[in-house]
């Protein structure tokens, strides 16, 4: 600590830096997650989609020696899960949340079974851009190596937020989530926009598990999502259904789940366990403080069955 | 569909006597439910049957392997029932909440939770107390640990209009923080070191086995927990009142039913089950609360809970049915070279099928009671 000359200022810093690097698989589960939510549906399922993603997105890149030919195929098996959901959901009396927990445990089944001779062998990572270059002290370069797909995962947040409100697939969608019957008038199907829309969730899912796998922690085992596919829908929720807040409770989230080995750092080391509860403790407060029982969540789709 | 209970022409054949009409209905009401369940298996096998297929084994001696290692001898029976006993509870923290139209998917934190508590409050007690005061003891702290865990989620769903779903996830998560900081921290026992762990029950204050059987007697407590459910639901006013705000909340509330109390009480007295549970684990099973109290018992108790349709008496047999499946794993691993996640995809893709199955009710017209009841 004393060598390395920065002291005190690790805490900040290994914060910031845990936010990079834990938010990126949030961001884009919750972005997809976002869009399957704004036309109407919940998919509970995308914790199955991010590991099955994870490990296609490792075998793949394995195989091929390409981790970008990974995150493709991750996203393609990933729209396959989407597009199950979506259809089987399309069916009336169809729970759509017990079909995604269902598919979250199909999701992990598969995924664990057909992964189990990719455990050992290594495969090529992502690629980062070091922009810490200016700096001479080693933490600071570190934390500031951020991977591509951090960057990727921002500039989606920004499009998605521009799209949902500029473009037609947007309004349809927004439409679709609103009201399924204002939707059937304008002559849209409504069950084909919510499959698209599920589709699209899916496959961003999986590039959150590609992150996982390819990048940080870098590596395909059973225990690789500690749940960040099932925490994107409280992200969703907390982030009032808007792309740039999923972004920033990604960060937030993050932030507060680094805020643990941060202070271990330092010496801290009282109630280490605990500030694992750091990031789901503080999403509770935010949602016990910003929710009303008398009016439902400003921002929610109207046709969401979670908020009615 | 081709399981069906009655055929037509019995109808006809009974039009004459009117006593068989009453049967008739409730047969007909009974049978939906068991046929379309027994039909989406089919399906599943089915479906599951070809995944086999492609990847080169035979599907035959998958299945039969499946049937010898959960239910084929007495010994893989009583496996069964075993693995069976923790779902019975925590299956029941998600279908007590569900008639009120609640979806608590975090029964996984009041197990966890409930477990520790029973692990904690027998400390002092341990050589001063017999064995049944302190299973007592540990059952009471742990159900009120699971109670208020799980009941605080129902009380800011209604007083908050948090939703439930998600602060119950949510809980889940710290719980399983707040079990590693005391199984880490003040309650690890110093000899515990791989594996952070209290301490552990001394022999005699373990809850031992069913007399005659290999199986605990956590088995008997999720069997009786289901039975006072299913009376709770339907022989009770308490459950009457919860039917009615489960189907329209609006009229439960423009009747004067206490919504919010019940909501309270119902998610309290699930989350309880859940505890017990954690409890059972502790007490029947590992000996002390430890990493192992999260493996997952929560999350698989949602889906006997759905596959039930949230009937606490469907529950013992989905439950006794996953208990098999699982059960068979290993046997499965060892015989054939699957790995063991061959058991996870069967049971994903019974799921997924069973719950798509949910679509049919009320299709067919043979299951309709008024059919029967139509005077010829």
């Amino acid at each position: 600590m004393e060598e390395t000359g920065i002291g005190i200022w690790g805490v900040p810093l290994a914060i910031f830096a845990g936010a990079i690097r834990v938010s990126t698989p949030f961001i884009f589960v919750s972005l997809g997650e976002t869009i399957t939510e704004r036309s109407g549906r919940i998919n509970l399922g995308l914790e199955g989609t991010l590991v099955f993603g994870a490990m296609t997105a490792y075998a793949v890149a394995v195989l091929t020696g390409s981790p970008w030919l990974g995150v493709l195929a991750a996203m393609a098996t990933g729209s396959v899960f989407g597009v199950i959901h979506g259809w089987i959901c399309k069916f009336p009396k169809v729970n759509d949340i017990a079909i995604g927990i269902a598919m979250m445990q199909f999701g992990l089944g598969l995924a664990f079974f057909l992964g189990k001779p990719f455990i050992q062998p290594a495969a090529p990572k992502l690629p980062s851009i070091p922009l810490g270059g200016w700096s001479t002290v080693p933490q600071v370069q570190a934390a500031l190596n951020i991977n591509v797909l951090f960057f990727l995962g921002a500039a989606l947040a920004l499009f998605l937020f521009w799209a949902f409100r500029n473009t037609r697939i947007g309004l349809i969608l927004r439409v679709v989530g609103d009201s399924t019957d204002a939707a059937r008038a304008m002559g849209i199907n409504p069950d084909t926009v919510r499959l698209l829309a599920t589709a699209a969730g899916g496959s961003l899912a999986a590039i959150g598990g590609a992150y996982l796998s390819l990048y940080y922690p870098g590596s395909w085992n059973e225990g690789i999502s500690s749940g960040q596919g099932l925490m994107a829908v409280a992200l969703v929720i907390f982030a009032r259904w808007n792309p740039i807040g999923c972004f920033l409770a990604a960060l937030l989230f993050g932030g507060a789940g680094a805020l643990g080995p941060a202070l271990q750092s330092i010496g801290v080391t009282q109630g280490y366990y605990l500030f694992y509860a750091a990031p789901y403790l503080l999403t509770l407060i935010i949602l016990i403080v910003t929710s009303s029982p008398t009016r439902s969540l400003t921002g929610a789709p109207g046709a969401l069955s979670l908020t009615k | 569909m081709t399981v069906e209970a009655n055929d037509p022409g019995m109808s006809i054949a009974a039009g004459g006597g009117t006593s068989f009409r009453p049967l008739l209905e409730w047969l007909a009401r009974r049978a939906e439910p068991v046929a379309i369940g027994l039909v989406a298996i089919l399906i599943g096998m089915a479906l599951f049957s070809i995944f086999i297929l492609v990847i080169g084994k035979s599907p035959v001696t998958l299945f039969q392997l499946m049937y010898t290692g959960g239910f084929g001898s007495w010994f893989s029976i009583q496996n069964s029932l075993s693995r069976a006993a923790p779902l019975l509870l925590t299956a029941l923290c998600v279908a007590l909440p569900a008639r009120l139209g609640l979806v608590i998917i975090g029964g996984e934190g009041a197990v966890v939770l409930g477990g520790v508590a029973a692990a904690a409050i027998v400390l002092p007690f341990v050589g001063t107390v017999p064995p049944i005061l302190l299973f007592v003891f540990m059952g009471l702290a742990a159900m009120l640990v699971g109670g208020i865990w799980i009941g605080l989620a129902g009380f800011l769903r209604h007083y908050r209009g948090v939703n439930e779903t998600i602060s119950s996830l949510l809980l889940a998560y710290i719980a399983i923080a707040l079990m590693n900081q005391f199984v880490e921290g003040p309650l690890r026992d110093p000899a515990s070191l791989n594996k952070p762990s209290t301490k552990p029950l001394p022999a005699e204050y373990m809850m031992g086995d069913i007399p005659g059987m290999d199986v605990h007697w956590g088995l008997v407590i999720g069997v009786v927990a289901c039975i006072a459910s299913w009376a709770l639901i339907e022989l009770t006013s308490y459950g009457f009142a919860a039917r009615i705000s489960g189907g329209n909340v609006r009229a439960a509330q423009i009747q004067g039913l206490p919504v919010g109390k019940l909501i309270a009480g119902f998610t309290a007295v699930a989350g309880s089950f859940a505890g017990l549970a954690g409890m059972i684990e502790v007490a029947a099973v590992q000996g002390s609360a430890n990493a192992s109290l999260a493996a997952g018992y929560g999350y698989t108790g949602i889906l006997v809970a759905f596959l039930a349709r949230h009937n606490p008496l469907a529950i013992i047999p989905v439950a006794i049915l996953l208990g098999g499946i699982d059960a068979s794993g290993g046997l499965i691993q060892r015989r054939m070279g699957l790995p063991d996640a061959t058991v996870l995809v069967l049971q994903g893709t019974l799921f997924v099928v069973i719950l798509f199955c949910e679509t049919f009710y009320g299709r067919f017209r043979i299951f309709n009671p008024d059919l029967w009841k139509r005077s010829q």
